[in-house]
């Protein structure tokens, strides 16, 4: 009783997920890669892709939501256009971070784990981004932004409109 | 063997242990979570925490993990030791951060691992004032109940699940402290295994359902040792009592037959014996063809009135105890005995019996079937024919990984270790089965084909291995036998699997053959066979009729000449044994037929008399496993009503008789002892448990815990006057609190308890360790019948059939058997029938083509001279051999169906799934 579950794979994906099972012993080896092909692609992997997933490299769904599930940078919840990942680790912690979620979340009317209502960012916090010399840090989409204060996030979000709360 | 010093005492303990495993040897409490004797270390919990010295100078010494240390000649260790108790005490305490501390409301309390190991590393006062992750429950079905609140991490449930039974559905999901063991979504668990998880558990995380909603505390339960009804394996159980109720069925361990583990379809499928439709009262037919209730006398009465005649007959059942058996057969002569096979299926378990009498190969047990390194099964779908066989393949085919570790001087519980070094690197095991098998994810090769290829195979693997040409052999077969071949004479010990299922003798045949070639290769040890058969005492009563068999066509020819007027049924459904219309005959030309049986059945509502059988919980008696273990079952509790043993209604009705056969008999055990003294194969089955004048240090033995709570409240509801206890005159034990449970024989544990150890894991008291094995100190329970013997001389050779051809027009007949609904009692336990699928017939797609059908319509099955048999449901399975049709044997709706018979198919009109397709209707709503 093997009910067929549509691939929801499209063909780009497949294709770059084929490429990096074609020099991998098995297919289950590239799991983590397919994950993040699929969230480029997508900005984050939903039940029906860890399915589609696990169907094409012939793994359980449950073994590879386990994996997608370990790796905090994998999201199993939709996500904004870009994410705000925060350091919260010590360096940054010293220097002040829970300031800055305080006041990006009076910026975007956004808490940590919560998207923006025009679905923009998405804020999490994150342990540590290795960029403790120049604490605090963040990230927004591909971009570190170190050395962070008030002003810095004033000018990062500038060309929204801020929220009041 | 190594000395090593513990708290500055010598000990001397096995070689390849690790430290945990000699502590707990020696008798020490070291408390652990995430180690499992049957699954090895990981390291995870960190739970097993003691302190190694380096030498006898060094005062500091470092924490070392004892389940990954291990021992080495003059090794120093201390559990007592100040730094290890307070990183053990530590280690709960962080354990318990996010546990909710709803031991009151968790079914797991006053038998939980974690609620011991607390108080034994004395962690009592939390600090931690913070909030507690909390998690969402999953459905997992209507076995296993789901509680993430309760988890502490140790990994005990994927290792269990994923990695020794071969789930693929749970996983650990997400990391540090947001672990989640659960599926990828709600749903049922696949594994047929999954309900182990309720013992492996150490907490209260995956719990038994059926209890749950009906719950009683282990120490509120009343148990005894039992064996599995539901398979031929034999199972050893411990179920549990309370207020007349089955609550619950543990697995009992024993090394050779079951270990630590059951399959779902025995832990779960035991709950018919509260069915609301079993039998309570005698009751004898009426003119008007309904049923008068009759006192216990009366019925005898008029039972042995019917029984004083010549032309009687009797029909026992493989699934009722070798003693009830034996008095039917006393009863009413041996030439008059059926022993309940239908005719198809008699000569074939005479035929397992023969091969495995005269084999020089070894009769596997479970231990044996875990050390084969190359297996080749030959028809049978063991997962849903033995269950438990199939656990234990698993666990055959990760040989190859022990042989690699073993290279590298890694010692076998290096479980991890040992994984990943040999990733997907097994033991060939080759699987030639009419359709896919749930082991086929395991298994190097796998062929699917007609009974009679199947058979072929084996003939030409044998010939293979004997250095013959194999004649009138196709050139595919002989390069697939090649393979074959080579594997099992590389292998240092091979399995053949074979079985009465497919309804085919060739196939067994075969079996045999390739075994006896492999024994003719003077094999060190002897290479093992296993043959699986049906029912519980499916073996025992080959062994019964052994010089005389009747078969049920010999007795409706007898009925239908006039010459039969009283029949005797025990235990046996006869319309899940022939064709309707020929038991119709049989019945309706028989003036008395006397029943006895404890459900509901058709063949106790066409009886004259009926007579209410107690259920295997509510009863005693010896069963004979496919390996030809003879072991006991002990009452639970007394029966309720009516009921009686069938045992005891058959002495009964001969004492009434002044028969002189039962003068001497007085008690069960005389049962035994006469059957034992008469068949000489069943002479060793009065040594399958000590008798009923055992003591143990001058007592009997309790059912029910020292902490026993309730027996007068229990029943205040109708007096509060405490009743007097029951007393057990036919048995060691005694339905009492009062005695001890701890030194004695194997085979009369009913529960496991030790000071300090609530749950099940107190079974490590119970144990020693015997030639690197693990077995209970009162020695292993059962008695082997069957021994391997050297008379290779007197092998029949067998010959290969013919290759399979469908007849023209016709399909034949494969039955395909399910875990769940092809046993005929587990489908009345409401958790097993809800996973209960509609009767189908299964049909690969080109077939499906031939016949015009597709997945879900329905199809007529109708025999060569145009009579419908029955209409099924087609599921289309590209697995199934070609001009072969596989159907859901054992369901009502299948019962009209014969293994091998040729059929005609057609597409039915109109067809609709109908209520009549579900194995049993169940009126139980989901929960």
């Amino acid at each position: 009783m093997n009910v067929s579950i549509p691939t929801l794979l499209s063909d780009t994906e497949i294709t770059e997920i084929d490429a990096e099972v074609a020099h991998l012993p098995t297919p289950a080896a590239a799991a983590i890669d397919a994950l993040k092909i699929v969230q480029e692609h997508r900005g984050w992997v939903s039940d029906g892709s860890i399915k589609a997933i696990a169907k094409h490299l012939n793994m359980s769904a449950a073994e590879l939501d386990g994996i997608a599930t370990f790796y905090s940078m994998i999201f199993r919840k939709p996500v904004g256009n870009k994410v705000i990942l925060l350091c919260d680790s010590i360096s940054c912690w010293i220097k002040d971070c829970d300031g800055l979620q305080k006041k990006i979340t009076q910026q975007l009317g956004i808490k940590a784990g919560e998207t923006t209502a025009d679905n923009e960012y998405t804020l999490i916090p994150v342990t540590c981004l290795g960029a403790c010399d120049k604490a605090p840090v963040l990230m927004v989409g591909d971009d570190l932004h170190e050395n962070i204060d008030e002003k810095y996030l004033q000018a990062l979000f500038s060309n929204r409109p801020v929220e009041d709360e | 063997m190594p000395i090593i010093q513990i708290d500055g005492q010598e000990h001397e303990v096995d070689t390849g242990q690790n430290i945990l495993q000699a502590c707990l040897s020696l008798g020490l409490d070291l408390p652990y979570f995430c180690w499992h004797p049957s699954m090895g270390s990981v390291g995870a919990c960190r739970q097993c925490a003691v302190v190694q010295y380096q030498h006898a100078e060094d005062e500091h010494g470092r924490i070392v993990m004892a389940c990954m240390t291990p021992v080495t000649e003059g090794a120093l260790f201390s559990l007592t030791g100040d730094k290890a108790q307070r990183f053990r005490e530590g280690i709960v305490e962080a354990l318990m951060l996010n546990h909710p501390h709803d031991c009151p409301v968790c079914a797991e309390g006053g038998e939980c691992h974690l609620q011991d190991m607390t108080v034994m590393v004395g962690h009592r006062d939390r600090k931690y004032r913070g909030k507690k992750n909390t998690h969402h429950n999953q459905y997992l079905g209507p076995l296993i109940h789901h509680e993430m609140n309760r988890c502490i991490t140790c990994y005990r449930c994927t290792r269990y699940y994923n990695d020794y039974a071969g789930g693929t559905d749970l996983a650990a999901m997400a990391a540090h402290d947001h672990i989640y063991f659960g599926r990828h979504e709600e749903g049922v668990l696949e594994s047929e295994f999954a309900g182990n998880l309720v013992e492996v558990c150490p907490t209260g995380v995956f719990t038994d359902k059926p209890l749950v909603h009906e719950y009683t505390r282990k120490w509120d339960l009343q148990s005894a040792p039992s064996i599995c009804t539901s398979c031929a394996v034999g199972c050893n159980t411990s179920p549990g009592e309370r207020y007349g109720k089955l609550k619950r069925i543990h697995n009992r361990f024993n090394a050779d037959v079951n270990g630590y583990f059951l399959c779902d379809r025995g832990r779960f499928g035991a709950n018919f014996v509260n069915s609301v439709n079993n039998l309570n009262y005698p009751g004898s037919r009426t003119e008007d063809g309904r049923f008068n209730a009759l006192d216990q006398q009366q019925a005898l009465l008029k039972m042995a009135e019917a029984c004083d005649t010549n032309n009687i007959a009797g029909i026992g059942s493989p699934r009722a105890s070798v003693e009830a058996n034996y008095l039917l057969r006393t009863l009413v002569g041996a030439d008059n005995f059926a022993p309940g096979f239908s005719d198809v299926e008699q000569p074939l378990v005479e035929l397992a019996l023969t091969i495995q009498q005269s084999s020089s190969a070894m009769i596997a047990d479970i231990k044996n079937i875990e050390s084969a390194d190359a297996i080749l099964i030959l028809g049978e779908d063991v997962t849903n024919t033995a269950p438990r066989i199939a656990l234990a393949l698993r666990q055959s085919v990760r040989n190859k990984a022990y042989e690699l570790a073993a290279d590298l001087g890694l010692e076998s519980w290096q479980d991890s270790a040992i994984r990943t070094l040999a990733q997907n690197q097994r033991s060939p095991l080759f699987i030639a089965t009419v359709g896919d098998s749930r082991l086929d994810d395991v298994a190097e090769e796998r062929f699917n084909l007609a009974p009679d290829d199947i058979a072929r195979l084996g003939f030409a693997v044998a010939a293979n291995i004997a250095g013959e040409a194999n004649l009138g052999s196709d050139d595919e077969l002989q390069q697939k036998a090649k393979n074959i071949a080579k594997a099992l004479k590389n292998a240092k010990r091979p399995l053949i699997i074979s079985g009465t299922s497919c309804g085919n003798s060739a196939l067994m045949e075969s079996a045999a053959q390739v075994t006896q070639a492999l024994c003719n290769a003077d094999k060190q040890p002897l290479p093992l066979l296993s043959m699986i058969v049906a029912e519980a005492n499916s073996l025992g009563q080959a062994m019964l009729i052994s010089d005389n068999a009747v078969s049920l066509s010999d007795l409706t020819a007898r009925a239908c000449a006039g010459a039969l007027e009283t029949l005797v049924v025990l235990e046996n459904d006869l319309y899940r044994r022939g064709k309707e219309k020929d038991i119709n005959e049989l019945l309706e030309n028989i003036t008395n037929v006397i029943v006895i049986d404890g459900l509901d059945n058709r063949t106790l509502s066409a009886s004259s008399l009926a007579l209410p059988a107690a259920n295997f919980a509510e009863s005693e008696g010896t069963l004979v496993s496919m390996e030809g273990r003879a072991q006991r079952h002990y009452p639970v509790y007394l029966p309720n009503a009516q009921r009686r043993a069938s045992w005891h209604w058959l002495l009964a009705c001969l004492k009434q008789m002044g028969r002189d056969e039962v003068t001497e008999i007085e008690c069960f055990d005389d049962i035994t002892q006469a059957c034992a003294t008469q068949n000489s194969s069943l002479s060793g089955i009065t040594t399958a448990a000590p008798n009923h004048q055992f003591r143990n240090i001058g007592v009997k033995i309790p059912r029910q815990t020292h902490r026993y709570s309730g027996r007068t409240a229990m029943r205040a509801d109708i007096s509060v006057h405490e009743p007097k206890q029951p007393v057990d005159k036919e048995t060691p034990l005694a339905f009492s609190m009062e005695g001890l449970n701890r030194s004695q024989p194997g085979s009369l544990l009913p529960f496991v308890w030790a000071p300090g150890w609530n749950s099940n894991q107190s079974l490590h008291k119970f144990q020693s360790e015997v030639g690197g094995q693990l077995k209970l100190k009162g020695g292993t329970a059962g008695t082997r019948l069957l021994q391997a013997t050297d008379n290779s001389n007197n092998i029949a050779l067998f010959e290969s059939p013919a290759a399979f051809k469908a007849l023209k027009g016709q399909w034949q007949m494969v039955p395909r058997h399910k875990i769940y609904g092809s046993d005929e009692l587990s489908v009345h336990s409401p958790a097993i029938a809800k996973l209960v699928r509609p009767a189908f017939v299964e049909i690969n797609a080109s077939d499906a083509k031939k016949l015009g059908v597709n997945d879900g319509d329905g199809v007529d099955l109708n025999d060569n001279k145009g009579d419908k048999l029955t209409t099924l449901e087609v599921s289309i399975n590209d697995s199934i051999a070609t001009g072969c049709v596989g159907y859901s044997v054992g369901f009502i709706a299948t019962e009209n169906l014969l293994a091998g018979e040729s059929l005609v198919l057609s597409k039915a009109e109109n067809w609709s799934p109908s209520e009549s397709q579900q194995a049993v209707s169940s009126g139980v709503s989901d929960v």
